[in-house]
């Protein structure tokens, strides 16, 4: 997806895992990817740089579908579908 | 000839089901290191994979058991070969050192203060989500024996066994991922 579409996506819940370290973010995203439904749309915030490349990589193992990346001042938003 | 195919399919399928159905989503590790950096190391696998969904398993042996002592709590009955053991060795995840530079113990505190700085979790913070997220702990019973230590000094943490080298090789064949820290 552009940034446009993301900016316009609606999540469904925001997980808020600013200021902290791996494996902080991803242990964030497993544990918010259990609060939400099947074609749900989470996202992520992360100050993380490797968060990144992580994100993309564990939702290709887990069959979510990953949206894209708005990048903000300091920190990035994350965009993925739950499968 | 068609018939020679439709058996040679058939045994593929057989023998893909047998690759596929042998190992499990699951990873196990021996964590045999005492030092801060390689337990952490191993911890933080641990947590990756709870969060791929995998089944982690994790077998505790000689120094790293260490890490599993309950500060607070002491092991009744012991010899005096067991105290002395018991006290010379670190009294649970705080206690433990690092790997290089530990530099009598500077290097150790220095690297704690940075790792609060880049909001790294401590060791007693990663046992806590591991256990959280279901990361099973087995101890070596034959380790535990030699170093005088007592289940009843160990950490609280759910899903700790204390068993023998037959779990570990019987968890680690039908893993995926094999690790010795």
């Amino acid at each position: 997806m552009t940034t446009e579409e993301l900016k316009n996506l609606k999540s469904n819940s925001i997980v808020d895992a600013r200021g902290t370290a791996c494996p902080g973010p991803l242990l964030a995203a497993k544990k918010g990817i259990g609060e939400i439904n099947s074609g749900e749309i989470m996202e992520i915030y992360s100050s993380d740089e490797g968060t990144k490349h992580d994100i993309p990589k564990w939702c290709q193992k887990m069959t979510h579908e990953f949206l894209g990346i708005i990048e903000e001042d300091s920190y990035s938003r994350l965009f993925l579908k739950k499968a | 000839m068609n018939m020679e195919l439709d058996k040679q399919l058939q045994e593929l399928k057989e023998r893909v089901e047998k690759l596929e159905t042998g190992t499990k989503d699951q990873i196990s590790m021996v964590v045999f290191s005492g030092d801060l950096d390689k337990i952490l190391a191993a911890l933080i696998i641990s947590t990756g994979a709870a969060a791929y969904d995998m089944k982690v398993k994790l077998f505790f042996t000689f120094w790293a058991i260490s890490a599993l002592r309950d500060p607070k709590k002491d092991g009744k009955g012991k010899n005096l070969m067991e105290k002395m053991f018991g006290m010379m060795l670190p009294r649970g995840a705080g206690k433990v050192k690092l790997s290089n530079m530990n530099m009598g113990g500077m290097g150790t505190a220095m690297i704690k203060g940075i790792m609060k700085k880049h909001k790294v979790a401590s060791l007693e913070e990663m046992f806590k989500t591991a256990g959280e997220l279901g990361v099973e702990i087995n101890i070596c019973e034959m380790s535990m024996n030699l170093m005088g230590f007592k289940k009843e000094e160990m950490i609280d943490y759910p899903g700790m066994n204390i068993c023998g080298v037959a779990t570990f090789l019987s968890d680690a064949q039908e893993s995926k991922i094999q690790l010795f820290i």
